[in-house]
C-alpha cells in the first residue's frame, strides 16, 4: 500500500510558525495521492493553482499532519477528480481561471466562468472568450419526471445561486446546482497588493466569517513570516471568532425552524443574535468585527467596558438560550419536519472531508481548533460535538451544543484574558516566502494560502470557503426528499455562495 | 410555548423607535416616493455578487429590534409585487443579465436603492476582470446607503424617509 507519510509530514506546530517549505510532486507523488484520496486514507483540504503550477493541500487524520504539493505544468495535470469526487469542482475552477486541464477529469463542463467575463483563464494567460456555448445540465431519465428551475434571484433575501430540480410528483430526483454567480475574481484582486488590503480584501470573502477569513489570511501571513503575536491579540482574536459563531448558529436555528414555518424560533433567535452583534460593536466598534484582526494582531483594543458588556450579554443568553432549546425539543410538529430529513451519510461525509457542523452532524470528528490546534485555543477547555445520524435535526442539535460551548468559550477567554500589546509590525520578508493558515469558522474550516514577494506585497493568495465540500453533498442529501423540504436542507448546510464563488 | 406566547404579551416590545435622520438623506426622492406609494413599501433585495454582509442585516431589519413591517415595509418574493429594487453588491459579470431581468420586471413607478460601499462603485472588489462596478452602472439608481454594511439603523432609517 503506499504510503503517504513522505508527502504529508508538516505539523499543525510547523505550519503555524514558520514558512512553508514548498515541495515539488512528481507524477507519480500525484498519481499516489488520487489513490490515497481514492481509499480515503487522506482528506482534501484544498486544490487550487497558480503562475505554472497547481497546489495542493492534504490533511492525514492519523497522524494529525498537512501536506503542501505542487505539479508544475503549464498546460495539464493528472485528474484528481477522476479518484476523489471533492476535487472535481476545484479542478473544474481551476481550468476556468488558469486554462490548466485536468487530464481524464470525469466532469469537463465549466463552473465558475459563464462566458461572461470577456476572456478566458483570466488568471492564467488571458485570451478572448468564443461565444458561450449553453450549460449542459446533467440529465435524468424516466417516466413522468419534470423539471424546476429556481435561481439565480431566490425569493428571500439570500445570495443567488441557481438550482435545477428534477423531481417525480413531489420526490427530488436529481438536484444540480450551478454556482459561480457572485465570482468577484479575489485571487486576481489579491496579486501584487499591500498586507492591509490583502486582509480588508479577505475579510469579504464571505462577510458572514469575516472574522474567520481575517484570522485565517493573518495566520498565513504571520506563518510566511514567522511572526510571533502578542498572546493577548491571540485571545481578541478568538473572542471575536466565538462571537461570530454564536452569533451565526443563533441566526441559523432560528432560521431553519422558520423555514419550517416555525417563525417564533426566528423571532426568539433573531432577537438573541441582534444582542451578540451590539455586544460586538460595543466591544469592538464593528457588530460583524469586519477589519478587527489584521497581520501581526488586532486592531483594536478590548476596553475592561467592552468586556463587561460581553459578559452580561452572555450571561444574559446562557439564561434564555435553554428555554429555546426546550421549545424546539417539545415542538412536535417541528420535529416532524427536521427528523429524518436531508440525511447525510457519514461516509459521504468523509469522502468530501466535509467539515463544520455538516461533517460533524454526520460522524465527521474534525474541528480545526482541536486537529490543527492553534492558539490559543490549545490552552482553552472546550468539546466538539460530534452525531452521527446526519439530517436536519442533527445538524440543528450540533449547532444547540456549539452554541453552549461558544458560550463557555467566550468566559473563559474574557476571564484568562493577558495583558500588553495587541499588534506588532509584520517585518519586511526579504525573499519569496508563503504560507498556511487554517482557522475553524462557524461553519467549517477555512484556509487561508498566502505567497508573499522580497518586499512583502502579496503574489498570490488562495482563499478556500468550508463550502467547497458541502455544496455538492446538499445535491446528495436532498434526493428523494420532497421538493418543500429543500429550503430546509438548505438552511441547515448553509453554505456560502460567496465564499465558494470567490 | 404557551409561556413564550404569556411572555410576548406581558413584555414590553423589543422594538425600538427610529434612529435620528442622518441628515437629510433622501429628501427629495423621499417627496415623490410619498406620493406615489401612500405609507407602504414592497422591497424585492437583489444580491448582485455581495459577500453576504449587507444581507445579513438586511436579514436583521426583520428580527424584534427593528421590526420592519410595523413601518408597512416589506420584502416581498417577486419582482412584479415589488415598489422598490434594493440592490447589494458590485455587480458581478455573472449576475448583470439576472440583476436586468429582475429590474425589468419591477413595475413602474419603480425605485432603486443600492446598498452598503460596494453597491456604490465596486467597493474593493472594483476593477477586477468579474465586476463591472457599483448598480448604477447596470441600471438607475435612486437612493445609495452606505456603509460596511450599512448598520440595520440606517438602513431603516433610510427607507422610512422614502414614506415619510
Ligand atoms: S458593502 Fe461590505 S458588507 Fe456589503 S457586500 Fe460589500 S463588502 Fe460585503
Amino acid at each position: 500500500m503506499p504510503d503517504l507519510r513522505d508527502l504529508i509530514d508538516i505539523s499543525a506546530w510547523n505550519f503555524r510558525t514558520g514558512p512553508l517549505p514548498e515541495r515539488q510532486a512528481s507524477r507519480a507523488d500525484w498519481e499516489r495521492v488520487g489513490d490515497a484520496l481514492e481509499r480515503g486514507s487522506v482528506t482534501l483540504l484544498g486544490l487550487w493553482a497558480g503562475a505554472g503550477c497547481v497546489r495542493l493541500a492534504l490533511f492525514a487524520s492519523g497522524t494529525r499532519h498537512v501536506g503542501l504539493l505542487s505539479y508544475r505544468t503549464d498546460d495539464s495535470f493528472p485528474s484528481l477528480g477522476r479518484h476523489c469526487a471533492a476535487a472535481q469542482r476545484p479542478e473544474r475552477a481551476i481550468r476556468d481561471l488558469y486554462g490548466l486541464v485536468p487530464e481524464g477529469a470525469p466532469d469537463m463542463r465549466p463552473w465558475l466562468d459563464h462566458g461572461r467575463w470577456r476572456m478566458e483563464q483570466p488568471l492564467g494567460t488571458p485570451r478572448p472568450a468564443p461565444p458561450a456555448e449553453p450549460y449542459r445540465f446533467l440529465t435524468a431519465e424516466g417516466d413522468s419526471l419534470h423539471q424546476v428551475p429556481v435561481g439565480p434571484v431566490h425569493a428571500g433575501i439570500i445570495e443567488p445561486g441557481h438550482f435545477r430540480f428534477t423531481a417525480q410528483g413531489e420526490t427530488v430526483v436529481r438536484l444540480e446546482e450551478r454556482l459561480g454567480y457572485v465570482h468577484k475574481g479575489i485571487e486576481g484582486l489579491m496579486r501584487g497588493v499591500s498586507l492591509d488590503r490583502g486582509a480588508a480584501i479577505a475579510g469579504r470573502t464571505s462577510g458572514d466569517s469575516t472574522v474567520a477569513y481575517a484570522w485565517a489570511f493573518a495566520q498565513a501571513v504571520e506563518a510566511a513570516l514567522a511572526m510571533a503575536v502578542p498572546p493577548r491579540a491571540l485571545h481578541l482574536r478568538a473572542l471575536m471568532a466565538e462571537l461570530e459563531r454564536l452569533a451565526n448558529h443563533l441566526g441559523d436555528i432560528g432560521a431553519i425552524c422558520n423555514d419550517a414555518a416555525f417563525a417564533m424560533m426566528l423571532a426568539q433567535c433573531g432577537a438573541l443574535r441582534e444582542t451578540v452583534l451590539r455586544a460586538a460593536d460595543a466591544a469592538f466598534g464593528h457588530r460583524l468585527m469586519r477589519d478587527r484582526i489584521v497581520p501581526g494582531g488586532v486592531a483594536q483594543d478590548l476596553s475592561p467596558e467592552g468586556a463587561a458588556e460581553i459578559r452580561a450579554v452572555m450571561a444574559d443568553i446562557g439564561r434564555r438560550f435553554p428555554a429555546l432549546v426546550e421549545l424546539y425539543d417539545n415542538t412536535a410538529s417541528l420535529l416532524d419536519r427536521t427528523v429524518g430529513t436531508g440525511r447525510l451519510a457519514p461516509d459521504l461525509a468523509a469522502a468530501f472531508g466535509a467539515g463544520g457542523f455538516v461533517g460533524r452532524a454526520s460522524g465527521r470528528d474534525f474541528d480545526t481548533r482541536r486537529a490543527l490546534p492553534y492558539a490559543p485555543y490549545d490552552a482553552l477547555t472546550f468539546d466538539v460535538p460530534v452525531r452521527n445520524d446526519g439530517d436536519v435535526n442533527a445538524r440543528i442539535w450540533i449547532r444547540i451544543e456549539e452554541v453552549r460551548q461558544s458560550l463557555g468559550l467566550i468566559a473563559q477567554i474574557v476571564d484568562t484574558l493577558p495583558g500588553g500589546e495587541v499588534r506588532t509590525d509584520a517585518n519586511l520578508p526579504g525573499s519569496a516566502r508563503s504560507g498556511l493558515g487554517l482557522v475553524e469558522g462557524f461553519r467549517g474550516d477555512v484556509l487561508v494560502w498566502v505567497a508573499l514577494d522580497p518586499d512583502g506585497q502579496i503574489s498570490a493568495c488562495h482563499l478556500r470557503d468550508p463550502s467547497w465540500f458541502q455544496w455538492p453533498l446538499l445535491e446528495a442529501v436532498i434526493e428523494g426528499n420532497i421538493i418543500a423540504d429543500f429550503p430546509l436542507c438548505n438552511k441547515s448546510f448553509n453554505c456560502s455562495y460567496s465564499g465558494h464563488d470567490l | 410555548m404557551l409561556r413564550f406566547l404569556l411572555e410576548g404579551l406581558l413584555r414590553h416590545p423589543l422594538c425600538e423607535p427610529l434612529p435620528p435622520s442622518e441628515a437629510a438623506l433622501a429628501n427629495e426622492l423621499a417627496g415623490a416616493a410619498r406620493r406615489r406609494l401612500g405609507r407602504s413599501l414592497a422591497i424585492r433585495a437583489v444580491d448582485a455578487g455581495s459577500c453576504n454582509g449587507c444581507e445579513l442585516e438586511l436579514h436583521a431589519l426583520n428580527n424584534p429590534y427593528y421590526d420592519i413591517e410595523r413601518f408597512g415595509i416589506r420584502f416581498v418574493a417577486s419582482p412584479r409585487h415589488a415598489d422598490l429594487l434594493l440592490v447589494t453588491g458590485p455587480v458581478t459579470h455573472n449576475m448583470r443579465e439576472a440583476l436586468e431581468r429582475t429590474y425589468s420586471a419591477v413595475p413602474d413607478p419603480k425605485w432603486v436603492v443600492a446598498l452598503g460601499d460596494c453597491a456604490l462603485d465596486g467597493g474593493c472588489f472594483a476593477g477586477s476582470y468579474a465586476v463591472v462596478g457599483g448598480v448604477a452602472s447596470v441600471i438607475p439608481v435612486d437612493l445609495h446607503i452606505p456603509g460596511c454594511p450599512p448598520p440595520p439603523a440606517a438602513i431603516l432609517s433610510a427607507l422610512v424617509r422614502l414614506l415619510a
